[in-house]
């Protein structure tokens, strides 16, 4: 863990306002999406997050990529901060982290050519290339193994696995330090995920990116992490590298989250504690007091409801937020 | 089928993908457009109609007739054409008009003319102040949106029919102050304005909420993350796909505006006699309607004919322009 830290995220704080209009009173709820995260990523390496649909990882994304102004905290590029940059500094700083998203379907204008995709951050962020535009976007399509021939082509004569190609081309088209990658794979078939996986693997390698990289099940993050942070209720439960993570999970969260992973190894399979989550995931409107995992929690005890435990390292190892690890 | 490349192979899921030969949206909705019998026979119609407006000066003087010209010879010494069916005869082909002699396919053609006029500008004008507004409203939101959103409910309690009838004086004769030109221009330019003035709201509220669904969408962000600022957003990323909606929406609005200058004119708020409008010929045939009903089934035919036409022809693009269609015609 030697490599500078590029990216770097204080206690970044998101809350949604609810406007609820009665007829004469507003309430002012919000949803508390993320509430306290702080990340490091490094250069060159991957940090993973995972967490249960709607724990705030793609709020967390969109903070990182400045896409959305933070409730309170604080991001750092390079040492930098630039939590309330505008205008050409914000576009600086578009020119160095960019984006993969969840859905290939909607991250692609339908009505966009793939070339026209792929040359809109090139537009945008006036970064010189050595070629013509449409020679660079033609090379960024065979490097993530499109045919560049397609260049004219339309969004809907692509296959799910193909369209997320075209995302990361898109994304790399500025060659960024770090790519924020919000499930990348989660809405391709099985066989297709391993593939824009191992894609993803050596364009890091070749390229020498960061990335943030989520996914809501720990087995996706597993090859590529040298981090993991893993996320309940906009709160980070336990961090630590991938072998903290998958030899010692200690929050009980984390480990329901390897529980759900089939094991093919016996031996893993005995050392894991077998933890069945129970119940849904509570309103992160109205978070349960003390640790929000309490509700579904098999250890949960008085104190639990009383005192937030916080992301520590009790003995473990690693950073957990739990006042019983094991 | 040529060009499977195994390149494209990799994924597994895309051969059948690449070996299709490639096609735009715009390919796409035209060729869907094509296999619709009845929008291509309304899209017909609207063609023979939009020429014979664009050449009326033409065609009537080839035919040898004339919209003014009175023919006193082929009336009876009531007033009353000549002859079975309105005094249709080689001379004049759909009769002529009680009291005038004038020629009505000649006023037919020339009412076609102020008609689509009318319907196209008409359309022209809501429709596109109405996106203009709606894109920024949808996208902006707040306060830009509540004051909209506010002013077009405003503009719908508004009884539209009884207030372009009521201030037709007082709005042409201002205008008129402001030195448009006397009769048929200072009456269109009015009414064009009242039809802005409630026909942008249907536009606007439809606009607005494609927009604001659109916004939500992830290239929209995309587009953020490549540092694009609202102009592009809105009219690069949003509006390419409003554009189906809009088109379908328009060309279901224009006949509407035909079918209104035509009730107007019949009011007698709309275009003034002796400009030939469908509108005052329907307004004028209701007078002779047991004694001449040809010279009513004339203008009233035609008009039935054209909207139906527009008709079919909105339902055709709005199934042709759906993007939802794109997908499933590949596969
Ligand atoms: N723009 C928004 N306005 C209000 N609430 C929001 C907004 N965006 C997200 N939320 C809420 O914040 C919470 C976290 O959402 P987020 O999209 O970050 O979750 P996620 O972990 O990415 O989930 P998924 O796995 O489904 O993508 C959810 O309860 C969501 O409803
Ligand atoms: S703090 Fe208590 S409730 Fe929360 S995870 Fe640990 S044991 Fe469970
Ligand atoms: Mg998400």
């Amino acid at each position: 863990m030697t490599n500078p830290v590029v990216l770097e995220a204080k206690n970044l704080v998101k809350y949604f306002p609810t406007v609820s209009k009665g007829l004469l009173q507003r309430s002012t709820d919000s949803v508390k999406a993320v509430d306290g995260v702080s990340v490091q990523v490094r250069a060159g390496q991957t940090l993973g997050v995972v967490g249960e649909s709607g724990c705030g990882k793609s709020t967390l994304a969109r903070l990182l990529m400045r896409l959305l102004p933070p409730t309170s905290g604080t991001v750092l590029l390079d040492g930098a901060d630039i939590t309330s940059l505008t205008g050409r500094e914000l576009r600086a700083v578009r020119a160095k982290i960019q984006m993969v998203f969840q859905d290939p379907v909607a991250s692609l204008n339908p009505r966009h050519s793939v070339g026209q995709i792929i040359g809109t951050p090139l537009k945008f962020l006036k970064v010189k290339s050595a070629t013509g535009a449409r020679e660079h976007v033609q090379e960024l399509m065979e490097l993530v193994g499109l045919n560049p021939e397609h260049y004219n082509r339309y969004p809907h004569e692509f296959s799910g696995g193909q369209r997320q190609r075209i995302g990361i081309a898109r994304a790399l088209a500025v060659g960024p330090q770090v790519i924020v990658a919000d499930e990348p794979v989660s809405a391709l078939d099985v066989s297709i995920q391993a593939q824009v996986l191992n894609l993803m693997e050596k364009l890091q390698r070749d390229l020498g990116l960061s990335y943030v990289f989520i996914a809501h099940d720990l087995s996706v993050v597993r090859h590529i992490a040298d981090e993991i942070i893993v996320m309940y209720l906009g709160k980070v439960v336990e961090s630590g590298s991938p072998s903290d993570v998958y030899s010692t999970p200690s929050h009980p969260y984390t480990q329901a989250l390897l529980s759900a992973i089939p094991v093919a190894d016996p031996r893993a399979a005995a050392s894991h504690k077998r933890t069945v989550l129970v119940g849904d995931v509570p309103s992160p409107i109205d978070p349960p007091s003390g640790c929000r995992f309490r509700t579904r929690c098999p250890r949960a005890q008085d104190l639990c409801a009383l005192e937030e435990p916080a992301l520590i390292d009790r003995g473990q190892g690693h950073p957990v937020a739990c006042h019983f690890p094991g | 089928m040529t060009d499977v490349l195994p390149i494209d192979g990799i994924d597994g899921d895309s051969v059948v993908v690449a070996s299709i030969e490639s096609k735009s949206p715009k390919r796409l909705s035209w060729d869907r457009f094509k296999r619709d019998r009845f929008a291509i026979a309304g899209l017909g119609v609207v063609a023979f109609f939009l020429i014979i407006a664009i050449f009326a000066p033409l065609i009537t003087k080839i035919l040898g007739i004339s919209p003014n010209a009175l023919d006193r010879n082929s009336l009876n010494d009531y007033g009353l054409p000549n002859g079975r069916f309105g005094g249709i005869s080689g001379k004049h082909w759909l009769g002529v008009e009680p009291g005038t002699g004038r020629d009505i396919l000649a006023r037919l053609i020339y009412g076609a003319r102020l008609s689509l006029f009318v319907g196209l500008v008409a359309t022209l004008i809501t429709t596109s102040v109405g996106m203009m507004l709606g894109l920024v409203a949808g996208y902006l939101r707040g306060r830009v949106d509540t004051f909209l959103s506010r002013l077009s409910d405003l503009v719908m309690t508004f009884p539209s029919l009884i207030l372009t009838i009521a201030l037709v004086r007082p709005g042409t004769q201002r205008l008129e102050a402001m030195g448009v030109p006397e009769g048929n221009p200072a009456r269109l330019t009015y009414l064009m304005l009242v039809t802005l003035f409630f026909g942008w709201v249907g536009f606007f509220r439809i606009v607005r909420g494609q927009t604001l669904a659109l916004r939500e969408r992830e290239f929209v962000e995309a587009a953020r993350s490549s540092g694009a600022g609202p102009g592009h957003i809105i009219f690069r990323q949003i509006a390419p796909n409003l554009w189906g909606p809009i088109i379908a929406l328009a060309s279901m609005s224009l006949p509407g505006y035909v079918a209104y200058e035509a009730a107007l004119s019949f009011l007698g708020v709309g275009i003034i006699s002796p400009t030939a409008s469908w509108g005052i010929m329907l307004q004028d045939s209701v007078h002779y309607y047991r004694a001449d009903p040809t010279y009513f089934f004339i203008p009233g035919a035609t008009l039935f004919v054209l909207v139906m036409a527009f008709y079919l022809l909105s339902e055709g693009l709005r199934d042709a322009l759906d993007p939802k269609n794109d997908r499933q015609q590949v596969a």
